[in-house]
Parts: structure tokens; sequence; C-alpha cells
């Protein structure tokens, strides 16, 4: 069993703990939560597939990662924003009562 | 010659006015009146400094402004004056500011009312004024504008219908002239009235047109000009237009706007189409007719006042269409030869023409002080102006009565009056022309005596009743607006020289074409 | 001082200037004005006088005085001022007349609120009847023809808080300028053939040989020489003016005017410019004598309608109950003689007549009017009587104007015209039918004369008014003696044996006289006639004289329908207002109907037709295009609203989809070998 391979069962594992925890979870901080988790599994076989690739002399995977995580704190920060709001306005964080938005 | 451009300060001055009134919001009525009337008596000023320098001997325009406008179209900026355009000037600068002195008692917007007509002054110069279709005809349309506000804001209830009326029709009938001009443009590539003029003469606009087109243009240029004059039949929205509208605007209306239409067709129409003209005269003459002798006993089944001195205007302006129609048939009917005879027909059309010319200024003078004193007479009796609201006026108002008497006598054509020199030349110039029309226009003059004397009976004789009790005299300000004008009726009635010696050379020019 | 043509125009001046100084003045300036349209008046008589005697050196001479008025093409509208015998005889008698007239006035009108405006128009009506007079340009003349048919019309209507009055003055402008008209016609076409109007203009005058006998040798396509039509058409405005049949109605309704103003404008001077008009352009007139081939003589029409006029006034005088109408319908039947005297070709006659008539029928209206004055403003006759014990002054005056005006023989003027006239008819060789009207009419105004002087003068007075009058003022009675006196004297000027006058107008130097004997048959038959018509007169009404104001006329109880038809003026009012006026009327609601139905039903009809076009064009629109889209834009909306449904707005939801199509998408690539 190769490095890769431990990595990428590993970056799974996670990735599948926050697939769960997302279904799952009703509060919508733990969805969010479960979606970085997801984020981040997808981090790790970016750094992985770089790490054990052909040419990890360039540090490409690395630079993915930092706009991705960039990236993803962002999306927390509007995500939290918009829990906050959400909060403000109907006293629930309950991810099934925000069901405004339907066709 | 004067280097000093004074067409262009006579027509803009006006406009200049209306700029300052413009830009002035906060400006009180008094002061606001005082410039209108101000700026308006310009033109009176210039007119005369005009006439002063004005060779009554050369008909070729004078003062001429010629510069380049639109390089890519050939337009030009060019202005002249001629013995029938000076005329119009001084009638403009007589007519405008007793206008403005009749809306002198008038209290709501008077900043937008005294814009509005210095805007219409300016416009009317400018028509007399302008030697290239180009401007000539913004100006044409742009009159139209401040008239139709000036109608449709300070007129009586039936005002925005009768504007409406007014400004569609006129629009109508420009639309044609428009049109024709476009395909004159689009044959010759000018648009200068003398240019024109001259090529008409020459045979190159007609062979420029082609035989069918230089007819259907003709018709377009007649159908903008008839409807503004306005000639039978296009007259129907003159009656409600005039009687609606508020006095001073009335006045310009029959004084000047009425005029520039009768100017264009001596302008425009004669020289340009003189053929046609002279095909469509036989056609042309009975319209001219039948407003003369209609006009004048559709006037006497009128009971209102104002629309009574409309139809009498509608018969006075088409004396001067009847002279012209006459001179350019050429007495043709008569089928004379000879030497003797073709020197009387030449002196009947000199009669005609001349006639024409003074009627035009003395229609102005006499119809606009009788829209004045239509409107005293409204004004003093809560806007009544029937014939029936009235009686004894005489008794109360003795000056008042003898003023709106004398400006009466002028319509009717009484010698002595101005009135009577314009209409027995231009009745000597049909008779030796066409002598049935003279015989049928007579009926108008017997029925334009019996109409106003009707009016005279009914309003200003008889026992006090109606609007004629406690009726006031005219005051200081009546008097200043109405006095002018009828010193000038005698003044014209005893010497007509002073006006026919700076039209009768050119008038001697026309009639030997 | 030496008047001659260029001074002319000063005549017209003066009273003309006083107008002016009447009109400006203010309400107060009573005397001013009065005494300046006086002194006007008197200094016009002096220059008129002068300018008799510069006119009467040389009687056969027109002396003229042309000017151009302004240019016109290439030559100019000319004027012109005129001198000879009958200017020159006429401006002696208006401005004489004239001034008696005013003086009178002052005493009248004294009472009158607008004392001042009567002077100024009495004044602007002597300027321009003197304009008229001095006239050498048929224009001038017809301006002046104008102006004092202006004045005519404000003087007639001078009490113009009286609804008749104003009526009356209307009826008299429209009625005149009826004629008027055709004298304008008249004009233009003189005017197109000779291209001046002047009278006399060293031989290219329209009154001179070169000219009259061009236009007697044009013939027209109706066979009338052209001389003839302009000369009939310039009479129009002379039956206008002078009040001759047809046109006569305005005349007596213009007595609604004051009664110096009747005596002035409607009896001695405005009226009669119809008579002096026809004799100034009498060479005209009779250009077309020489043709014998043309259908009809301008003098010949001239003639009828003068014995017609004559004719009918008297008759109809003779059932007129007010004194000024009598009087008006005599003035017209007068008119009627000097007409016919035109006609028959003495043109001398009936200046003759003019200038006598002027002064017996002004002393009449000044009597009428100083009995009207004295009776409170009565003129019904039948509510006066008796007047001869109190009036002396007014009497013996009016009885003489009466004696002349019925042509009592020898004493009195009215005699020696009319045996002018009559003399002239029986010479004419073309009809008798005018003299025997014109004898006819002898009779008749002896008749109405003797009818009138017994009921306003004899008897007892017949109301209150009439009880209590008293002889006027002396500012009223002197002129009536003055003019009593003329009534007298001026019948010597032209007797048969000394016919000074009818010389001088005639340009001779010599006075030829004839015999008495000349005609002394036809001079006897009138002495008959005029004794006829008194003693009728006197029979019928002076030895039973009336005695209450609404006794019954003994004519009328002789023949009612007659008097009935007399009293109603022959039904000429009714008849006019019946054809003319309702035709005119009805022309003018058809010419306002034509405009408003027929013009405006036609631009109304365009406007709807443009309104339809547009609600077919919206219609279509409507219908075809825009429902297709609508309903395409429909269908869409329902399948959107049908997708939408799949929007449940629950997040776990879509994660669930998410994570299913990402296992399913995974099965795919695993389960489909990959690589």
């Amino acid at each position: 069993m190769s490095p890769l391979h431990i990595c990428l069962l590993f970056s799974s594992a996670l990735f599948c703990i926050g697939l769960v925890g997302a279904l799952a979870r009703s509060n919508t901080i733990l969805v969010l939560l479960g979606i970085e988790l997801m984020l981040n599994a997808a981090n790790i076989n970016f750094i992985a597939f770089w790490r054990y690739g052909p040419n990890h002399a360039d540090g490409t995977g690395i630079i993915f990662v930092l706009f991705s995580i960039a990236v993803a704190a962002a999306e927390a920060a509007v995500g939290l924003a918009l829990v906050i709001a959400i909060y403000r306005h109907r006293q629930t964080i309950r991810l099934q009562e925000a069901n405004t938005l339907k066709g | 010659m004067n280097s000093l451009p004074l067409l262009s300060l006579l027509v803009f001055a006006p406009w200049a006015g209306a700029l300052v009134l413009a830009l002035l919001p906060r400006l009180s009525p008094s002061a606001s009146r005082g410039l209108a009337l101000g700026t308006s008596l310009s033109t009176l000023l210039f007119g005369l400094i005009a006439c002063s320098d004005f060779n009554p001997a050369a008909t070729a325009y004078q003062f001429v402004e010629v510069h380049n406008w639109i390089r890519a179209l050939g337009v030009h900026y060019y202005l002249g004056l001629d013995g029938m355009s000076l005329l119009l000037v001084l009638l403009t600068g007589l007519v405008a500011p007793a206008a403005l002195l009749a809306s002198w008692r008038l209290e709501r917007d008077v900043r937008l009312f005294n814009l509005l007509f210095l805007l219409l002054q300016g416009a009317a110069l400018g028509v007399f004024l302008a030697l290239d279709f180009f401007h000539w005809f913004i100006f044409w349309e742009l009159s139209l504008v401040p008239a139709f506000f000036l109608i449709k804001l300070w007129g009586g209830p039936g005002a925005p219908r009768a504007a409406y009326q007014f400004v569609i029709y006129t629009l109508a009938g420009s639309a044609f002239m428009l049109a024709a001009f476009a395909a004159i443009y689009g044959a010759t590539g000018s648009l200068s009235f003398p240019q024109l003029a001259h090529a008409a003469a020459g045979g190159e606009l007609a062979a420029a047109l082609g035989p069918w087109w230089i007819k259907i243009v003709f018709v377009g240029v007649f159908l903008g000009l008839a409807v503004k004059v306005p000639l039978f039949p296009f007259h129907t929205w003159l009656p409600s237009a005039y009687a609606e509208a508020p006095t001073g605007a009335s006045m310009f209306l029959t004084g000047i706007m009425s005029k520039m239409g009768v100017y264009g067709f001596f302008r425009l129409l004669w020289p340009l189409f003189p053929a046609q003209l002279h095909a469509a005269s036989g056609v042309l003459l009975w319209l001219a007719l039948a407003g003369v002798v209609l006009g004048a006993f559709a006037a006497m089944a009128q009971t209102d006042l104002k629309r009574m001195i409309a139809y009498s205007s509608i018969n006075h302006v088409s004396y001067c269409l009847l002279a012209l129609f006459a001179v350019a048939g050429g007495g043709s009917e008569l089928a004379r030869d000879s030497a003797a005879t073709s020197a009387a027909l030449t002196s009947a059309k000199e009669a005609a023409l001349s006639g024409a010319l003074l009627q035009m200024f003395n229609h102005g003078l006499s119809a606009s002080a009788l829209f004045f004193c239509a409107g005293i007479l409204a004004s003093r009796n809560n806007g009544n102006r029937g014939l029936a609201d009235y009686g004894g006026v005489r008794t109360s108002a003795p000056l008042f009565a003898g003023l709106c008497g004398l400006a009466m006598f002028s319509s009717i054509g009484l010698p002595g009056l101005n009135g009577f020199v314009g209409e027995f030349l231009i009745f000597r110039g049909v008779f030796g022309l066409v002598p049935y029309a003279a015989a049928v226009a007579c009926l108008g003059l017997f029925a334009t005596a019996y109409f106003l004397l009707t009016f005279w009976q009914k309003v200003f004789h008889g026992p006090v009743a109606g609007g004629g009790k406690n009726f006031a005299d005219l005051d200081g300000l009546e008097l200043a607006t109405l006095l002018p004008g009828i010193v000038l009726m005698f003044l014209l009635g005893l010497a007509p020289q002073l006006l026919a010696g700076l039209i009768n050379p050119l008038v001697t020019t026309w009639a030997a074409k | 001082m030496i008047i001659s043509a260029q001074h002319l125009w000063l005549i017209p001046a003066l009273p003309l200037l006083a107008a002016g100084i009447g009109a400006l003045t203010p309400r107060g300036g009573r005397s001013l004005s009065a005494g300046a349209a006086i002194a006007a008046m008197v200094a016009a008589f002096i220059l008129s006088c002068l300018a008799l005697r510069t006119a009467l050196i040389d009687p056969a001479a027109h002396q003229t005085f042309n000017f151009a008025w302004f240019d016109l093409g290439h030559g100019a509208v000319r004027l012109g001022f005129l001198l000879d015998p009958l200017t020159a005889f006429m401006c002696v008698m208006v401005t004489f007349v004239g001034a008696l007239i005013f003086i009178f006035s002052t005493g009248y009108m004294k009472d009158d609120a607008n004392f001042k405006q009567f002077f100024c128009f009495l004044s602007l009506f002597a300027a321009a009847m003197l304009g008229l007079l001095v006239a050498n340009s048929l224009l001038l003349l017809f301006i002046c023809w104008e102006l004092v048919g202006l004045a005519s019309y404000l003087l007639i209507g001078f009490w113009f808080h009286k609804p008749s009055a104003a009526a009356a003055a209307k009826k008299a402008f429209i009625t005149t300028r009826i004629g008027d008209l055709g004298f304008l016609f008249g004009i233009l076409w003189l005017y197109d053939a000779r291209g001046t109007l002047l009278f006399f203009d060293g031989g290219h005058g329209v009154l001179e040989a070169a000219s009259l006998s061009a236009m007697a040798g044009t013939t027209l396509s109706c066979g009338l020489a052209l001389s003839t039509a302009i000369g009939l058409l310039i009479f129009c405005g002379a039956v206008g003016k002078s009040g001759q049949f047809p046109l006569h109605v305005w005349l007596p309704d213009a007595m609604e005017g004051p009664t110096p103003v009747s005596a002035l404008i409607h009896a001695a001077t405005m009226v009669a410019a119809g008579v002096f008009l026809i004799a100034r352009v009498y060479p005209l007139m009779s250009a077309d004598q020489v043709l014998a081939s043309v259908p009809v003589h301008a003098l010949t029409v001239v003639a009828f309608i003068g014995g017609i006029t004559a004719l009918m006034g008297a008759c109809i005088a003779v059932a007129q109950n007010d004194i000024k109408r009598v009087l008006a319908f005599s003035t017209v039947s007068q008119l009627g003689y000097m007409m016919l005297a035109l006609g028959v070709g003495s043109w001398v006659a009936a200046i003759f007549h003019l200038l006598t008539h002027a002064f017996f029928k002004a002393l009449l209206f000044l009597g009428a009017g100083s009995v009207i004055h004295a009776a409170h403003h009565e003129q019904d006759m039948r509510s006066l009587g008796g007047l001869r014990g109190p009036m002396k002054t007014t009497f013996a005056t009016f009885a003489i104007g009466m004696m002349a005006l019925a042509g009592v023989p020898f004493l009195f003027s009215g005699f020696w015209s009319k045996e002018a006239i009559l003399h002239a008819a029986l010479e004419w060789d073309v009809s008798i039918l005018p003299l025997i009207m014109g004898l006819a009419a002898v009779v008749l105004t002896a008749f109405y004369m003797t009818r009138l002087v017994a009921e306003v003068f004899f008897g007892k007075a017949r109301s209150h008014a009439a009880e209590h009058a008293h002889e006027s003022p002396a500012t009223m009675t002197i002129p009536l003696v003055i003019l009593a006196a003329c009534a007298i004297a001026l019948g010597f000027l032209g007797t048969p044996a000394f016919p000074w006058l009818q010389a001088k107008l005639l340009g001779e130097a010599e006075v030829h006289g004839h015999s008495l004997l000349v005609g002394a048959g036809l001079m006897g038959l009138s002495i008959v006639l005029v004794a006829l018509g008194l003693g009728a007169g006197w029979a019928i009404y002076g030895r039973k004289l009336r005695q209450s104001a609404t006794a019954k006329d003994p004519l009328e109880t002789a023949s009612p329908p007659l008097f009935a038809a007399l009293a109603a003026r022959l039904g000429f009012d009714e008849l006019y207002a019946a054809t003319v006026g309702r035709a005119n009327l009805a022309f003018g609601a058809l010419s306002a109907g034509f405009d408003r139905y027929v013009l405006g039903g036609t631009i109304s009809f365009l406007t709807r037709f443009a309104h339809f076009t547009g609600v077919v064009s919206l219609e279509n629109d409507e219908s075809g295009l825009n429902a297709g889209f609508n309903a395409t834009s429909e269908k869409l909306r329902g399948a959107g609203q049908s997708y939408s449904k799949a929007q449940t707005g629950d997040a776990h939801g879509y994660l669930r989809v998410l994570a299913l199509a990402f296992v399913v998408l995974v099965l795919l690539v695993v389960l489909g070998g990959g690589r």
C-alpha cells in the first residue's frame, strides 16, 4: 500500500464523514462544518497528488490549496453571516425551516 | 451699406428678450411686462431705422445678410428686406406692443405669457425676413409652438380644443409644404428664395422638376400657405382659434399670423410657380371670392363678437388673395392684345398688387383694434361676448364707443380711414382684370357694412342694458393701447403715400412681370 | 382777395377744423364747439362768395387744381379741386343754409347733453359736403360722398339711446350703401376705361370731349354704350343718396334725427348731392344722346325714375300724420322733380330747383322744428292745431315756405323753378309720361301742404302741449325770417324773363331773357292745378277743421283702403323686409351653416375616419399579433411553474440529490471500467 493510497483513503473517509454530517444534521452550522470537512478532503487530495505526482518541484498543489482555503474562509464567513441573519429573522437555524425560496 | 446686422437684430431682439425672461425665473410680473414691452418695441425701433435707410426705388432685397450655415447641404443664413417685408415688419412693430399692452392686466403666469409672446413675435419677424427656405420654415413652424400655448393656457373654455385644432391643421398644411420643398431641393439643390425665383422665371425649375412633379409640388406649397392665411375652405380652424384665444393673442393672430400666409403667397407661391398659379387662378379666384362673400355673410349670422370679427378677418384677407389671383390670372379672360389695353392691364395689376399690400397692413391695424375692443367688452362683463349681452354702451362710455366706431368704420372701408385705400385699389385692379369677380366681391362689401353696423347698433346704441350698465370708459392704459392704431388709421387714410411710397416701385416691377 | 381753384380746399377745411376742435374739447365746452362751428361756416360762406365771384368772371371756364394723392405704378392716383359756377353756387347755398341752421341749432339743441358733439358732427358733415362740391375727381367726390353718409348716420342716430333712431341710422347707411356699391362699380369701370377719375384735366379728364366720344363710341355686348352703362351705375349712387324710388325707404325714417339735421342733411343739402352728382357728370350722362340706335339712353332712365319718385312721394305724403314725415315725403317728391329735370335734359332747371328747394325746405323743416320745440317734441299733427295764434313768426314763415313748395304763382321761388322743370319736360320728345307725372304731383303737393298747414296752425289746440306752445327764441326765429326772405327772393334769379342763374350755370356771359309768354299755356295749366290742389285741400281740411286728435281723417272716411295703403307708405318697407332683408339674413345663416355643417362636417368626418383607421389597426394588433404572443408566453409560464415545483427550498434535499448523483457518477466511472 503506497503512501498515496493511504492519503486517498483518508481523504475519502474524511469526505464521507463530512457528507454524512451535512446530510444528517439539521443545525445549519453543523451542516456548514460538514461542508468544510468535504472541502478539506478535496484539499488533501490536491496535496497528495502533488506530493506523489511526477513533478512536485513546481508547487502547484500548494497554490491550489492556499486559494481553496482562502475561498473557503470567505465562504464560511458569508455562510455564517447568512446563518446569523436568518437566526435574527426567524429565531431558528434549523435548515428544514429555511425553505422560503421554494418554487 | 450699414455694417450693423440690422435684420438679425430685428429678428433676434425679441428672442433675446425671451431668453432673459427664461433665465430670470424670479422676475416680478411688472418687471417682466416692462421687459417684454421694451423688447417688443425694439421691432418698431429697428423697423423705423430700416425705413429711414430703405431705398424705395431699389426693388432688390436690401440690408442683405448672407452667411454659410450648413455647407454640406448648401444652406445659408440669408436675411433680406424689400418693401413688402418692411411693411409687415412695421406692422409687427405696431401690433405686437399693442397686443402686449392689451395683455397688461393678465395675472396668471405673466412671465411665461410674455416669454411665449416674444418667441412668437421673433418667429413672425423671421418669416418676414428669411430668404432661405431652411430657416424660413423653422421660423414658420416655431411660430406655432408659442401660439399653441398662448391659446391653450390663457384662452377661454373651449381653448384646448381650439388650440389643438389650430396646430394640427396648420401642421398638416406645413407637412405638405415641407415635402414639396424637399422635392424642390432634391431637384435643384437650392433653397434660397431669390435663386429659386430666378430659376422659376427662367423655366429651369419646371425643367428640373418635370411637368407632373411641379404640379404636385405647387399643390403642396399651396396647401401649406392656404391653411395659414386661411383661404376658403381651409379656414375652419380659424373662428374658434381666434375666438378662444386671449385678447392679446387674438390681436397677434389676426394682425400678424394671417399675414404670414399672405406673405408666403407673394414671396413663395407666385414667384416660384407663376405658370401653375396662372393655370389654377380661375379656381382659386372662386375660392377667394367664396372667402370674401361667405366670410362676410357667415359673420352676419354670428352672435359671439369675437367669432364675428374672426369671420370678418377671413373676408378681409381674402381680398388680398383675390387681388393676387386676379393678377396671376393676368386678365386672360379679357383676351386683350393691343398695346393700349396691355398698358391698361398693367395699371390694373399695379393697383391690385398695391391694394393687396396696403390691405395687409390696414387689416392688421383695424382687425387687431377690433379684437381689442371686443376684449374690453368681454373683460367688463365677466367674459360674455354675445351681441345680445350689451346695450347702450355708448351712453356710459362715449370715448370707447368713438374709438371702437373708428376701428369699425376703418374695417368697413370708409373713405378717409385707412381701410378704404386698400380696398378701393383691390377693387379697381380686380375690376380691370376679372370684372365679374369685382362684382361678386361687392356683396362682401355690403355684408361687412351690414353686420358691423348691426353689431354697433346692438352693443352701443339703444337703451342701456345688460353689460352696458355701469360700463367704465377707457382708462389710460387702454387708451394707450388703442390710440396709436386709431391715429394711424386717420393718417394712412388721408396720406396713403406714406405706405404707397415704400412699395410702389416693387409693385411696379411685379406688375411688369 | 381772389379765390381760385387751388384755394378751394380752404372751404371744406374750415368746418373740418371746427369738427376737430369740437371733437377735442371736453364735454363742457359747449360754446367753444358751437362757436367754432358757426364761425367756420360763416368764414366758409364768405370764401364761397369770393369763389362765386371768381367763377362768374368767366362762367364757361372750369378752373382746376389737380395734385397727386399717392403713387401707383408708373403714375399716381390724382385728386383735384374744381371751380365753376355749379360748384360755386352750391357752396354758397350750403354754407349759407348751413350757417343759418347751425344758429338755429344753438337754440333747438340747448338742453341736449351732447350739445358739443352735435356741432362736431354737423361740422364734419359740412366739411364732407363742401368737399363733395369742390371735388374735381370722382374719387374725391366718392370719398366725401361716403363721409356725408357717415355724418348722416351719426346724426340720424344722434339720440342713439332710442332704438328707433339707432335702427333708422343703420337703415339709412345700409340702404344708401346699396346704391353706393353701384356707384363704386361705375367708378371702377370708368377708372378702368379711362385711366383717370379727374373731371377736367386739360383735355384728359373724363368729362372732356375726347373721353366722352370714346366712351359713347364703345358699344358693350348688351348693346348699351359704355357711357350709358357707367352713367347708370353712377346714377345708382344718386338713387340711394337722393332717396329715389326704389331706395327712398330710408329718408322718411331718417327723420328720427334732430330737426335741424333733417333740415340741413335730409332736405337741403345731402339728399340733393345725388342731383348735384348727376349734374356734375351730366356730360357723361348725356354722351349717349348722339347715338340713335341704343336700347336706352341713360337720361331716359333718370327721367322716369324721377317722375315715378315725384308722384309716389307726393301720394304718400298725403296720408302721413307726422309733420316731419310729410315733409320727408315731400322732399322725396321734390328730389324726384330734380331728377326728372336732369333726365329730360335740363340740368340747369334741376340745379335751380335744388337751390330754391334747399331754402324753402330748410325753412319748412326749421319751422316744423320750431313747432316741435314749442310743443315739447309733439310731432303728430293730429295732436297739434291752433298754433297760428301763439307762434306768429313761425306761422308766417312756414306759410311762405308752404306756398313756395306748393308753387303759388309769381311771388314764390318754388313756382319759377318748378315751372322751369315742367317746361323742360314738355319739350322732351321721348315721352310725355314724366310731364304728366310732374303735373299730377303739382296738384298733390299743393293739397298735402294745405292739409299740413290747416291741421297744425288752424283750428283749436288738440293737446296739452299744443295749448301751452310759445314762440321760439330769436336764435330760432331769425334764421326762419332770413330763409323766408330767400324763399321769395331766390326765384327772381331765374325767371324766364331774366334767367341769370341758368345762363351763368350754362357758361353764357350774356343773359338772354325770353318773354313770359313762352310756354304760357303750360304755366297757365300749372297755375290752375296749384289752385285746384290748394282749393281741394282747403275744402277738405280747412273748412271743417279737425276737432280732436283721434278723429278720422276725411280721406280715410272717403276711401279707407287707399288711405291705409298710402299711410303704410305703399308697403315698401314690408316688401323689402320680406324679400331683401330676409334673403340677406337667410344667406347669412346659410353661409354660417355651410361653414359649420358642410365644412365642419367634412373636417369631423376626416377626423372620424382617421380615428376609425386607428381603431381598426389597434384591433388587428390586439386580436392577431398580440394574441399569439400572449398564448406562447402563457405556455412558457406554465412550464416554468411546473418546473419550479422541483425547487423545494429544502437544502438537505438538494444535498441528498447531490450526494446521490455523486455516488451514481462514481459508480458509473468505476463500473464502466474507467480507463
